[in-house]
């Protein structure tokens, strides 16, 4: 168990290492930083002058050896728009992406696996049928474009919520949370499930190949043979086995919602990490942009390894075999 | 018993609350950009867009009214002594945000703040090589050459108090490198003599001012509080001036303009921009960079430009791709500029069939092939105005292949930092100083790195006798005279064809009815002329 874990982390090492490294590399043709940080007015001379200052300049290698160096240790530079460090942008942007990608994930479980269930369960009844056209739709649209005609439909035509931004929000210490104020909750609404309908459909579409599956296995036959009822069958003991692979993938998307978010949030103008991101591309903030794309790393690579091991822990096969191949047969 | 006795107090209490009356309404102004402004340091970057948002809260010695004209701010009157010595007039009586009296020290310490490292003000502070202060209100300030046109580029030196400043370690502008705190404080803080403080200030989310205590001077607006908040997308800043949570959005894309005609409640507005649209030509090379003409530069030939300039037809690109909103150009300048002349106006006659027979003389019948730059976000409708470029040149014979990319790319191609990497390129210009020599000096003179002439004439057009004219225009006090030396210097350009200006962009506000602002003509917003219903 404990090999297993430091070998993942030695897996994780290298996988970040390789994402700042080529992060890193493609960031010399985005073009010129120097031009965004200046007015027209400013002199060739002042411009070179600059590029000395922030180490433009130096060979590659050394600037990336730099920029390892720095993060280890936690700072990511200046950000060459804002003129603040990093660290604290991200840190001020966190909060409304988090709380976006898990009310998003939320959603996304909560109507997704009923409907799953339901679509697995009843699989010829016309309810049935709609959900799996419905969900069709949900995976060809692209994102922006529910967006927009959410924006379209609720905020400009019915008036009902706001068309953009987070609405008031409410600092508990670090963290700021739009969810306990009326305007922050109406706000909320058409970005998380703008973000969440894609997650959605492939959780119902899981559930229901999942259930589809479970309830051909023996053991559910057996269950039925004994004279289980319905309910204690497939919420007892199928919808428990079906979980396992939902948990995992939902996981895995997890990470995925938070890193494309920024769609969703360039849309409503949600000020997050993912706007955040958009923005320094078009200033060329070259800080910003590696900051992000190492953190997101960082994220896959932890919620990747929580995900192995919740599994390991969750699923009794795993654990007895293993027991048995250390030689207690 | 107990229970229900406290429920019903506490509904009591709820409908009490409920019915009791509103506070009396503040007048808030809701507005949204497509970026956000720097920060709020005057002198951190000379953008256009941060520096006209600052305007509401800090002052130069003048300022531009809604018509661009040129009005006292701080400083009451100026008068020059000698063609490189002015002696301004300070106002009385005006107070910074925190109380400190406005007085001179705090200009001539906002001067050399210009001049500290991280400013990106230094061109402006280098128009002054010293300040005498004769007494509080009264300075003298000495220009190393004569400079007409010095009190209209110190409407965007901003001044700041400057005990404020040293109490505040903030006493140079801040370098885009260091983490330390200095000038870190001003671009989070204000403290101006603007009719409007910062009340809040969230980088990229939102930016809450509200009306100053005391202001010097009595003003149109009805305001007490604007709340900024940047929008990126063009649909949802639309969506959102529809929707009734915005009273004024810019830029509205042009195609949107019927869609705001035709919604309740909101109109678009639009007046051409103080920005000139033109292409430009290298003529300096030997050879073309990206050309099929190997050997020689077709740019260096006359018949080529004119052929060139008679094959763009501007009617059609105002109609079809600017939707009927630009203003076509003859000119370098717009005529809102210092030094337009109307009668010079007349843009290049639209004769494709003239082009084709000087493609033939000058030796390309079977025309040519080149690389066009083109920005894709910085103008409005960039990129389609360069494809409608290609489409006509392709009817005389060139072939053109467009290459747009984004400002930060295309910028960092075909500036002088990367040697003028360009063949033939679109760019626009607003002169910051509202007056024709800035265009001179910046797009028309021969390229000199040292005397920093020819900065932005990324095609190289050189003509020896409009270098003189600049350096005459440059000096020379008499209205009439100076008239004289601009018209003869753009029709020595124009006639040399050494740029094609193709029109003034249009400026695209959508506002909610009712409300009442003034469209300046270098898409400016300024608060003092906003009037809520």
């Amino acid at each position: 168990m404990i090999s297993f874990v430091v070998r993942r982390l030695l897996q994780s090492v290298v996988v970040m290492l390789t994402v700042a490294l080529i992060a890193f590399g493609l960031f010399r043709y985005v073009g010129d930083p120097i031009n965004n940080m200046v007015g027209q007015d400013t002199s060739a001379i002042e411009r070179e002058q600059l590029r000395e200052r922030l180490g433009l300049n130096d060979p590659f290698v050394v600037q990336f050896s730099r920029f390892v160096g720095h993060a280890l240790r936690g700072e990511f530079g200046i950000s060459y728009r804002h003129r603040r460090p990093v660290a604290e942008l991200i840190a001020e942007r966190m909060p409304a992406t988090l709380e976006l990608s898990i009310i998003a994930a939320v959603i996304a479980l909560v109507v997704g696996v009923p409907m799953g269930v339901y679509t697995g369960l009843r699989r010829e009844g016309f309810l049935s049928k709609l959900f799996m056209t419905l969900s069709l739709i949900g995976v060809s649209l692209p994102t922006f474009l529910i967006g927009i005609l959410l924006i379209l439909f609720f905020g400009v035509v019915l008036r009902w919520l706001p068309t953009f931004g987070r609405g008031e929000v409410v600092s508990l210490g670090w963290w700021t949370t739009g969810l306990l104020t009326v305007s922050g909750l109406k706000a909320i609404i058409m970005p998380s499930v703008t973000l969440a309908l894609f997650q959605m459909t492939l959780i119902m579409r899981l559930v229901r190949a999942e259930m589809l599956e479970v309830l051909r296995t023996d053991y559910i036959k057996f269950a039925r043979a004994r004279g289980l009822s319905n309910r204690a069958i497939n919420f007892g003991h199928a919808l428990k086995n079906t979980l396992v692979p939902v948990i995992t993938i939902t996981g895995l998307q997890l990470g995925s919602i938070i890193a494309f978010a920024i769609i969703t949030e360039s849309v409503f103008q949600w000020p997050g990490m993912g706007l955040l991101f958009i923005q320094a591309i078009n200033e060329v903030d070259i800080p910003v942009m590696s900051a992000y794309l190492v953190l997101i790393a960082l994220f896959f690579v932890v919620i990747n390894l929580i995900v192995d091991l919740l599994y390991y822990l969750v699923d009794p096969r795993l654990r007895i075999d293993r027991d048995q191949a250390a030689g207690h047969g | 018993m107990h229970l229900r006795l406290g429920l019903l107090a506490a509904a009591a209490a709820l409908a009490i609350n409920l019915s009791a009356p509103a506070p009396a309404e503040a007048k808030t102004f809701r507005y949204a950009f497509q970026g956000d402004a720097q920060s709020l340091d005057p002198h951190g970057l000379n953008e256009t867009f941060t520096l006209g948002f600052l305007g509401n809260v800090y002052e130069g010695l003048a300022a531009y009214d809604a018509n661009l004209q040129l009005i006292p701010a701080l400083a009451e009157s100026w008068e020059t002594l000698s063609p490189t010595k002015w002696r301004f007039k300070l106002r009385k009586g005006v107070k910074f945000h925190n109380g400190d009296p406005f007085t001179a020290d705090d200009v001539i310490f906002s001067w050399k703040r210009t001049l500290t490292e991280g400013s990106d003000q230094k061109v402006r502070g280098g128009l002054i090589t010293n300040i005498v202060k004769l007494d509080d209100y009264t300075i003298e300030v000495e220009t190393p050459s004569p400079t007409p046109t010095l009190v209209r580029e110190l409407v965007w030196l901003y001044i700041l108090d400057k005990e404020w400043a040293e109490a505040n370690n903030a006493t140079e502008a801040e370098s885009p490198k260091s983490a330390e705190t200095s000038g870190k404080f001003a671009s989070l803080h204000e403290n101006g003599t603007g009719p409007f403080t910062i009340a809040s200030r969230e980088p990229d989310v939102k930016t809450v001012f509200k009306r100053a205590a005391h202001y010097w001077k009595k003003i149109k607006s009805n305001v007490d509080e604007v709340v900024f908040t940047p929008i990126s997308q063009d649909a949802t800043r639309v969506a959102a001036l529809i929707s009734g949570e915005l009273d004024l959005a810019n830029p509205i894309p042009v195609q949107d303009w019927e869609r705001l005609r035709s919604a309740d409640g909101v109109s678009p507005l639009t007046g051409p921009e103080a920005r000139t649209i033109f292409l430009g030509m290298d003529q300096v090379r030997d050879e073309l960079l990206y050309s099929n003409v190997k050997g020689k530069n077709p740019f260096k030939d006359l018949r080529v430009r004119q052929a060139f300039a008679h094959a763009i037809n501007l009617d059609a690109i105002k109609k079809k791709v600017m939707r009927g909103a630009s203003t076509p150009a003859g000119l370098m300048v717009a005529p809102q500029i210092n030094g337009f002349n109307p009668k010079l106006n007349t843009p290049y006659a639209y004769d494709p069939a003239k082009s084709k027979d000087l493609l033939a003389k000058a030796g390309y019948p079977n025309g040519f092939s080149l690389t066009m730059d083109c920005p894709n976000n910085r103008y409005v409708n960039d990129e389609r105005i360069c494809q409608a470029v290609a489409a006509m040149l392709a009817k005389v014979g060139v072939k053109v292949d467009v290459l747009a990319q984004p400002k930060s790319k295309y910028f960092a191609k075909v500036l002088s930092q990367n040697d003028y990497d360009t063949s033939f390129y679109l760019l626009g210009w607003t002169p910051g100083s509202i007056d024709s020599h800035n265009v001179l000096l910046n797009l028309l003179s021969c390229r000199n790195k040292a005397t920093r002439a020819g900065l932005f004439n990324l095609g190289g057009y050189c003509n020896p006798r409009v270098d003189e004219l600049t350096k005459l225009v440059a000096a020379e006090t008499d209205p009439a005279k100076r008239q004289a030396l601009i018209d003869e210097a753009f029709t020595i350009h124009k006639n040399e064809v050494g740029h094609i200006p193709l029109h003034q962009q249009p400026l695209s506000w959508g506002v909610r009815d009712g409300v009442s602002v003034a469209q300046r003509a270098d898409n400016v917003l300024d608060f003092r002329n906003v009037v809520l219903p």
